[in-house]
């Protein structure tokens, strides 16, 4: 194997291992997010959805699916890559990924390449399940599914740097939990930004969910709070970032190599 | 200018003939704790290699700077004259290793964590090998099985399989009989012969000098971060090797009598036995006249007993030194 070649082989291994992880706790992995789901469509979109009739000239039980489905898939995409990269590190089998004639790179692809793949698998089975409740009509679905891909790819990359920081599931369930959550809910996956009123709306145009949210939506509807270009900018910023942090992680073998 | 070429594909012939090339290797911690000192050492193809040392020498960092898993400070490591970082992937490529601690996905299933280890280093699934290597190690009964239903000795050869699923050309193996039972260990030591005899180099971290004296082609020691020693164990043992002659006495004595003083005798056992140490390899121990002497100077005893001093005895001693 040459420098400049890919160990396919390997990525195929660590991307297979992990989706078999998925396959073991099937449970786990599918059904509590569809059975949490379906309880916002009850509780959001019947319960307080019948009390409120359009916004944005869309139904509420349609206009929450998009929010519903990127809270889904932020948090599967942080869990998934976190614990995807913390395990090994907790039971000492990093070791052998350490070892393997694998890149950097190519590791970092297999794990973030699962914990998506999973995120998305489960958006789409939320976005079949909302089926089920509202009739839903997508404007624009190579947008649906390039802002799937590109928010689960980035939000898997930063799942992946707190697998790495972690030193107990104490802390790799902090970030998801205290901060994933209420960035989502506060980000308009219930409601228009347009709907708070101010300094709040000027607020919480700081939280990047919002720019994510809205995106996805405009996705759907054709109908946006914040442009378009913004919500693809913010993505790939992030996405940026989080690689230029890993970059730095792998250079300083920062919680991986002494 | 032919001189330098000359002297540089030499250099190149001896780092293709060694399997292993560590050279002037330093490992500095960041609080400054030294844990390897300017290591040189070459590990040939297919001799079975012995590290000793006691706990902290500076064995598991050797071993880990090689496999990839700790970073060195400084110096040069070759694997089949691969550079470590340059070369990273023919390197590991030949490399197999199994930790001292036991580190499996306990969830997964024997087949599957031997599967996988083979796919991570880039060789494609071998149904047979994979099937013949779980024969050879007694786990293919428990192929189906997930590794959190194995026994402790079981999860050790698992290890093992995994080091060995890409068929690697070196072996390190760290601590491999560390708490496991009698039965086991010899296991262990009939596997790593086969292996031996498969030409498999095999690198070995032991504190169980019974097993570099049974195992080891050579053995270094290390202690501190130091190579103190590098040497055939066969020919350490001779060159460092003493014989103990034990003179049990009759009558217990309170002081080693002057005229044995040329013999340099220790008295041991409240002076019930009298120590004579002497070079395995002399020809004359000069035992027959000691006797005589004793002899001649009325002092009884009522047994007599030879013992060689082991490799322990010669590790203990050369780390004594060295401290």
């Amino acid at each position: 194997m040459r420098w400049f070649s890919i160990n396919y082989t390997g990525i195929y291994a660590i991307y297979r291992k992990e989706m078999a992880r998925m396959a073991r706790t099937m449970w786990q992995s599918v059904a509590t997010p569809v059975i949490t789901t379906v309880l916002y469509f009850v509780v959001f979109g019947r319960a307080i959805g019948s009390q409120i009739q359009h916004v944005d000239g869309v139904g509420y039980g349609a206009f929450i699916v998009p929010g519903l489905i990127m809270l889904t898939l932020l948090t599967q995409s942080v869990s998934n890559a976190s614990i995807g990269i913390y395990f090994p590190k907790f039971t000492k089998t990093i070791y052998e990924v350490l070892s393997a004639p694998l890149s950097y790179t190519e590791a970092v692809f297999a794990y973030v390449a699962a914990a998506a793949t999973k995120a998305i698998l489960l958006a789409l089975i939320i976005l079949a399940t909302a089926t089920l409740f509202v009739p839903l009509n997508i404007h624009h679905p190579v947008w649906m599914v390039a802002f799937l891909v590109l928010t689960a790819l980035a939000f898997s990359l930063f799942g992946f740097i707190i697998g790495i920081w972690a030193d107990n599931f104490e802390q790799l369930a902090i970030v998801p939990a205290l901060v994933m959550t209420p960035l989502t809910f506060l980000g308009g996956a219930f409601y228009s930004i347009g709907m708070l009123p101010q300094p709040w709306r000027a607020i919480n145009m700081l939280n990047p969910v919002v720019y994510l949210v809205s995106g996805f939506r405009w996705s759907f509807y054709g109908s946006t709070d914040v442009g378009i270009g913004a919500s693809l900018a913010f993505t790939g910023l992030f996405m940026v970032i989080c690689l230029l942090v890993l970059w730095w992680i792998f250079c300083t073998g920062y919680r991986l190599k002494t | 200018m032919a001189h330098v070429k000359l002297k540089y594909r030499k250099y190149q012939k001896d780092c293709l003939m060694q399997q292993v090339l560590v050279h002037n290797v330093n490992k500095i911690y960041r609080n400054g704790c030294i844990a390897l000192h300017a290591v040189d050492l070459a590990i040939e193809q297919g001799e079975i290699f012995a590290l000793l040392g006691p706990n902290g020498a500076g064995k598991t960092t050797l071993i880990s700077i090689i496999c990839g898993l700790v970073t060195k400070s400084s110096g040069q490591v070759l694997v089949a004259g691969h550079d470590i970082q340059r070369d990273y992937r023919a390197a590991r490529m030949r490399i197999g290793m199994v930790p001292q601690e036991i580190a499996l996905d306990i969830f997964e299933t024997v087949w599957n964590t031997v599967l996988f280890s083979r796919g991570l280093f880039g060789k494609r699934r071998d149904t047979a090998y994979l099937e013949q290597l779980l024969r050879d190690l007694s786990l293919w009964n428990k192929r189906d099985a997930r590794v959190i239903e194995l026994s402790g000795g079981m999860k050790r050869r698992v290890m093992i399989a995994k080091a060995l699923s890409h068929e690697p050309d070196i072996l390190f193996l760290d601590e491999p009989t560390a708490g496991v039972d009698v039965t086991l260990r010899r296991d262990m030591w009939a596997l790593v012969r086969r292996l031996r005899e498969k030409g498999v180099t095999i690198i070995l971290t032991t504190h169980y000098i019974e097993e570099a004296e049974e195992m080891a082609d050579r053995v270094g020691v290390i202690d501190k971060g130091r190579l103190l020693l590098v040497e055939r164990t066969v020919s350490l043992m001779r060159k460092m090797g003493k014989r103990r002659l034990t003179i049990v006495l009759q009558h217990p004595l309170a002081d080693v009598p002057l005229e044995l003083a040329g013999w340099q005798l220790e008295l041991e056992e409240n002076g019930h036995n009298l120590i004579y140490s002497f070079d395995a390899n002399a020809e004359n121990t000069g035992i027959p006249t000691l006797l005589r002497r004793i002899a001649e100077l009325g002092i009884e005893f009522r047994d007599l007993d030879t013992a060689r001093s082991s490799l322990e005895d010669i590790f203990v001693s050369l780390v004594e030194r060295a401290a």
